[in-house]
């Protein structure tokens, strides 16, 4: 029998602490795996490479929808009034000159794109990501309804460039994912980089 | 067969456990119509796991054939549409019994000293109920279900700084897609039933050790008999098991009719728009939960501030956690407790009923400002208890139980 004197207190300390650490550190070792595997996988990755619309055939007023990276994308032909409009009233908008918001440099404008008549919005609403409703017939929203985006699950509203109203629940302008004219008539969408541009031009 | 039980005894406390929960567990003579809902509960969950298995046999957790096995499930496999009917009306009554089951709790002050870790449990068994409630809506994939899933994974994006990469995360793909679909799947079927028999299991435990409380909010074993066993008292078994038997009966009664005759319940417990398949460009024109998120629903929604929303939300259902330290007041039973309690009881049962009906309904005007209104006051029934419950005018409570 071993008795109270013979036990070394200062080793036992030692091999509780030593096991302790260890196992803290297996912990969040073991725990590494196990969450980035909810990441999207390179398949989802590679599904989400960038699209080509043709554009040729869009009339004016036309929403054409999209699929990239499983959300749908809008591309809709203005008209010359819905361009003009959009110059005026400004201060109905949350975030008129979209510095909150989230879009590529190149259309942080008042009509939000490279081609003022070519209009290419991300079509998720901000707030709680429902796809709002192309209405572009004026006052078919509400009495002043100037034209522009309806979400049906909370109200929020939007006029034609994607600029979210006050008074809604949606905090931001809607995205502008990255796209650029490869020709007259055709879009690339979702380009992540200036390589990809070049690639896709070829 | 006494030399078997002896046998087993030597080698595993079955004897000592069933006389511990059930023939040696004393509960109040004067339970009433309100302590069904447990056992009741405990039955939904043993019926909805033993559907789950069987649904799992045909169901095909993938983008492209989810949908059309559910119509499999349906159509095709025998008796097919009487299991999933009885999984997805048992998803509703699931609810429909936890929440007058925590009722129950609040009439008769069930979560107070000592029982605040039963309704501590409690309350984590009702989280896990809702997440396992939305990760299987997403499973027969029609439109709500799609648009549901997007909305609720939504939520996590308002959490500033390290919302939008916890929202891709949740969802491994850039918006909800057949990625989604699968890990809710796993969720679904494995991960959180497992916890959440854990924690039923704890629950019970948790009580069984406190005792239960009763309709006059007494103490029990504040009057014993010469063997010491509580006067007020019955064994659970066989008194008890006979009557929540007897209980059962009548509930699978009525569940059978709402499966047989009417299992979509107009639209409450299976949503019409969820018998198109989801359409990952376009949403319904109006989407709403299943009723028992409602409540909830109706509070984001009538906060014009996406953060706030999901705060109030989020707050809504944490307030309910702390309830014990919140009621300062030592009676019990609303039996004995002041008009002042009765009224605001009242008044937040009211508002509760009133936001899972606006819940339901398209928003305007009108209903978002009773939608706030109901807010206020369910927010105001827990913030203002501290205060009105210190020195609450109550009423003498009896020596021992009472039958009314």
């Amino acid at each position: 029998m071993m008795s109270e004197e013979n036990i070394n207190k200062e080793r036992r300390n030692f091999l509780a602490i030593a096991t302790a650490t260890a196992s803290g550190m297996c912990a969040a070792a073991a725990s590494v795996p196990f969450l980035k595997s909810w990441n999207p996988s390179a398949a989802t990755v590679a599904m989400g490479a960038p699209v080509l619309v043709d554009i040729g055939n869009l009339q004016v007023g036309e929403q054409k929808i999209v699929e990239w990276r499983r959300k749908p994308v809008w591309i809709i032909r203005r008209t010359q009034e819905e361009i003009e409009r959009l110059l005026t009233a400004n201060e109905f908008l949350r975030d008129p000159n979209s510095d909150k918001s989230d879009q590529p440099s190149y259309v942080k404008n008042s009509y939000r794109s490279i081609r003022p008549e070519i209009l290419v919005l991300i079509g998720i609403c901000t707030h709680l990501g429902c796809s709002p409703k192309y209405r572009p017939e004026l006052g078919s929203v509400n009495a002043t309804w100037q034209g522009g985006f309806f979400c049906p699950c909370h109200g929020s509203i939007f006029d034609m460039a994607g600029r979210v109203l006050k008074g809604v629940p949606a905090p931001t302008n809607l995205q502008v994912p990255p796209y650029a004219f490869l020709n007259d008539t055709t879009l690339l969408i979702g380009m992540t980089s200036e390589d990809d541009l070049s690639e896709w031009k070829t | 067969m006494v030399k078997l039980l002896n046998w087993i005894n030597a080698r595993f406390p079955l004897t000592k456990l069933w006389n511990e929960h059930l023939a040696e567990y004393y509960a109040p003579k004067n339970f009433n119509i309100w302590y069904y809902f447990g056992s009741l509960a405990l039955f939904v969950l043993v019926s909805q796991i033993v559907t789950g298995i069987w649904l799992t046999m045909n169901y095909v957790p993938t983008e492209e054939e989810a949908f059309s096995s559910v119509e499999h499930i349906m159509r095709n496999v025998e008796w097919g549409w009487f299991i999933r009917y009885w999984h997805v009306v048992g998803a509703s009554l699931f609810f429909v019994v936890v929440y007058l089951h925590m009722f129950r709790s609040l009439l008769y002050g069930s979560y107070k000293t000592p029982r605040e870790l039963v309704w501590l449990i409690g309350m984590g068994i009702y989280v896990l109920l809702m997440a396992e409630a939305f990760f299987g809506y997403l499973l027969p994939w029609g439109q709500m279900s799609y648009w549901g899933a997007q909305v609720i994974t939504s939520l996590l994006g308002a959490i500033p700084g390290i919302g939008e990469d916890l929202v891709l995360w949740i969802r491994g793909d850039y918006n909800v897609s057949g990625v989604t679909l699968n890990r809710f799947f796993s969720l679904h079927v494995i991960a959180i039933p497992l916890v959440l028999l854990g924690a039923v299991v704890l629950h019970i435990m948790a009580l069984h050790s406190v005792g239960s409380n009763n309709p006059d909010g007494i103490e029990i074993k504040k009057h014993l008999d010469h063997s010491g066993k509580p006067l007020d008292g019955l064994p659970f078994h066989p008194y008890y098991t006979v009557k929540d038997w007897f209980g059962l009966m009548v509930f699978l009664t009525l569940f059978s009719l709402i499966v047989f005759f009417f299992p979509d319940f107009w639209g409450y417990f299976l949503e019409h728009v969820n018998f198109d398949p989801a359409n990952h460009l376009v949403t319904p024109e109006h989407i709403a939960p299943v009723w028992y998120f409602t409540p909830f629903y109706a509070m984001l929604r009538a906060v014009p501030d996406k953060f706030l929303g999901v705060l109030v939300m989020a707050g809504a259902i944490a307030i309910l956690f702390i309830l014990p330290w919140l009621d300062k007041c030592l009676v019990r039973s609303v039996r004995y407790r002041s008009p002042t309690f009765k009224w605001a009881l009242f008044a937040f049962a009211v508002s509760f009923i009133g936001l899972g009906v606006l819940g339901g309904l398209p928003a305007d005007p009108n209903r978002t400002l009773l939608a706030r209104i109901f807010t206020v006051n369910y927010f105001f029934f827990f913030l203002s208890m501290p205060f009105y419950t210190r020195k609450e005018k109550t009423k003498p409570i009896p020596e021992r139980v009472t039958f009314k």
